[in-house]
């Protein structure tokens, strides 16, 4: 499905080249993965590499076989990638029903489009002809911008953080749209998290910290590791709580 | 004498009225500087004035739920045409009036329309105006547009006023002044895009002179190519109200925009807050749109189309 082939990032910073991912090799074949690590480790960096938001300095990304490192933002989309971003943008003028059609790739009945937001629990009626703007709350604005991964419903659909400025309560309700999306997808989940919940759920799990993949397995091997060490388990919960 | 409607004038009054035929109610069609059709209802009235080019529309206290069409287009290279039109709008109507103006220059002069609209809105009145400016043609005359608009409003009234340009209009000075009585309320929607060497000119004065009057004016633009715009808004309380006023501008290409946004509170408790800002399209969003699988020039379309809508 998707293989990173030794990825490396570096920026400079006061001078001095920074390596953000150092060799990063990755193959993602399991339908829900979840990428994990200490904050600043290169999680967020890496999907926006595989998303082509960032070039990597070196290395190859391969989706379904295909070299796409030097492929653009849209060509990728087209070829089925999808990201969420960890922090939505707002548009002045564009309602939810626009963002959730021109994800789609064509204009919804407003049936269906009004399904895609039950689905991730905002009540469609009050939502759907919404501006996308500074009125909506940050936890809306990550429903949102799930939904319209939803609506694409590409082979491979990454997250980033998406649990992040959601409420208890309505963090409940991701969880439940995650589980369904992993039961129901015909294709790849990459979600970037802390939350042990989401870990939970996933297939397999890649630990990556100060650049470098540190941990790669299944569930049942990596998800004991992680919270049995002190550092990954204090991050962990820091996150949580 | 009336003039029949061509498919050109037909063509621009769907631009600028979103009609297809010959509207419902009561309608006035100018063309070309002349009356090309004209329909009266129990409740509103069409007059021609014998002063100066223009009508009298005149609507009944308590008409509810009707509408006026007032389109002017000039197809002919050239003509400077000045028009003045009055609204009395009755006590407690609840009306729409649709205006607008087109012009087709198909030829090398210089064409022109300025219509001087004022309303006298009475008490517990509500209008909802909408006027659109549109210009088009092959010629290389420059198309002219100046609307200037005059509101007056009694006690308790309502007013919405949505005013769009968004193409072929090369040089426009919108002027509107309006002054409010006790618990009036106006709002105004202004969309504008200009491109090429496109001059866009909005002047906004209102006056909040009653006891808990209410003035929002919003102005969104675009400006795209070598275009400038000027956008000043004032807003006076002269009483216990509350004004807002807000210009949004998305900057293209070359273009350029000025906004003086000014409040001029003369009055304790009156209530004025005014907000501008422009900038290029954010970065982010284009990202956005990219990964939902538009090219960059799709995305800035959506965005500009978005944002005017």
């Amino acid at each position: 499905m998707l293989e990173l082939q030794d990825i490396c990032y570096q920026v400079t910073e006061d001078s001095q080249e920074k390596g953000i991912l150092k060799h990063v090799n990755l193959k993602i074949e399991d339908s829900f993965v979840a990428i994990t690590g200490p904050n600043g480790g290169g999680k967020s960096t890496m999907a926006k590499i595989i998303a082509g938001i960032i070039r990597p300095t070196s290395g190859k990304i391969l989706f379904n076989g295909e070299d796409i490192t030097d492929l653009s933002i849209t060509d990728r989309a087209k070829k089925g990638i999808s990201f969420a971003f960890q922090q939505p943008v707002r548009f002045k003028g564009l309602t939810v029903l626009d963002l959730i059609n021109l994800a789609h790739g064509e204009p919804l009945s407003l049936n269906r489009a009004c399904k895609y937001l039950s689905e991730v629990g905002l009540c469609a009626k009050d939502y759907i002809n919404r501006e996308v703007n500074g009125s909506l709350s940050g936890g809306e604005l990550k429903r949102i911008e799930i939904a319209m991964i939803i609506a694409r419903g590409t082979k491979l659909s990454i997250f980033d953080e998406p649990e992040a400025g959601i409420d208890l309560w309505s963090f409940n309700n991701l969880i439940r749209v995650f589980e369904g999306m992993r039961d129901s997808i015909d294709g790849s989940i990459i979600i970037i998290s802390h939350q042990e919940r989401i870990l939970n759920i996933a297939d397999s799990i890649v630990v990556i910290a100060d650049g470098e993949v540190t941990e790669q397995g299944s569930r049942e091997e990596v998800l004991p590791k992680l919270l049995t060490s002190s550092e990954a388990c204090s991050t962990l919960m820091n996150k949580i709580v | 004498m009336e003039q029949k409607i061509d498919q050109l004038q037909m063509h621009m009054l769907e631009k600028i009225a979103d009609l297809h035929s010959v509207p419902e109610g009561a309608y006035n069609l100018r063309s070309n500087g002349g009356l090309a059709g004209r329909n009266t209802t129990a409740n509103i009235d069409i007059v021609s004035k014998e002063d100066k080019p223009g009508i009298d529309i005149i609507i009944k206290p308590g008409t509810k739920n009707e509408s006026v069409h007032i389109p002017v287009i000039v197809s002919q290279s050239g003509l400077k045409d000045l028009v003045y039109n009055d609204f009395y709008i009755g006590e407690d109507a609840d009306v729409t009036i649709v205006a607008g103006c087109g012009i087709h220059c198909g030829g090398d002069d210089t064409t022109e329309h300025d219509g001087i609209h004022a309303f006298h809105i009475g008490k517990n009145a509500k209008v909802r105006y909408i006027e659109k400016h549109y210009g088009e043609g092959e010629g290389t005359g420059e198309r002219i547009l100046n609307p200037t608009t005059i509101i007056h409003m009694d006690a308790d009234s309502y007013m919405e006023m949505e005013t769009t340009q968004i193409k072929g209009v090369d040089s426009t000075i919108r002027d509107t002044t309006a002054d409010l009585d006790d618990g009036a309320t106006l709002i105004i929607k202004e969309k504008i895009m200009t491109h090429g060497q496109q001059y866009a000119e909005t002047n906004f004065q209102v006056d909040l002179n009653g006891v808990g009057s209410t003035a929002n004016v919003v102005s969104r633009s675009v400006a795209k190519g070598e275009s400038k715009q000027v956008f000043n808004s004032k807003i006076c309380g002269n009483n216990e109200c509350y004004g807002h006023t807000e210009c949004d501008a998305i900057l293209m290409d070359q273009g350029h925009v000025n906004a003086v946004p000014s409040l001029d509170a003369n009055h304790l408790d009156a209530s004025l807050i005014h907000e501008a800002a422009i900038g290029k399209i954010a970065g982010e969003q284009l990202i956005k749109l990219m990964t939902l699988g538009l090219t960059e020039k799709e995305a800035e379309e959506q965005i500009v189309s978005g944002f005017l809508k």
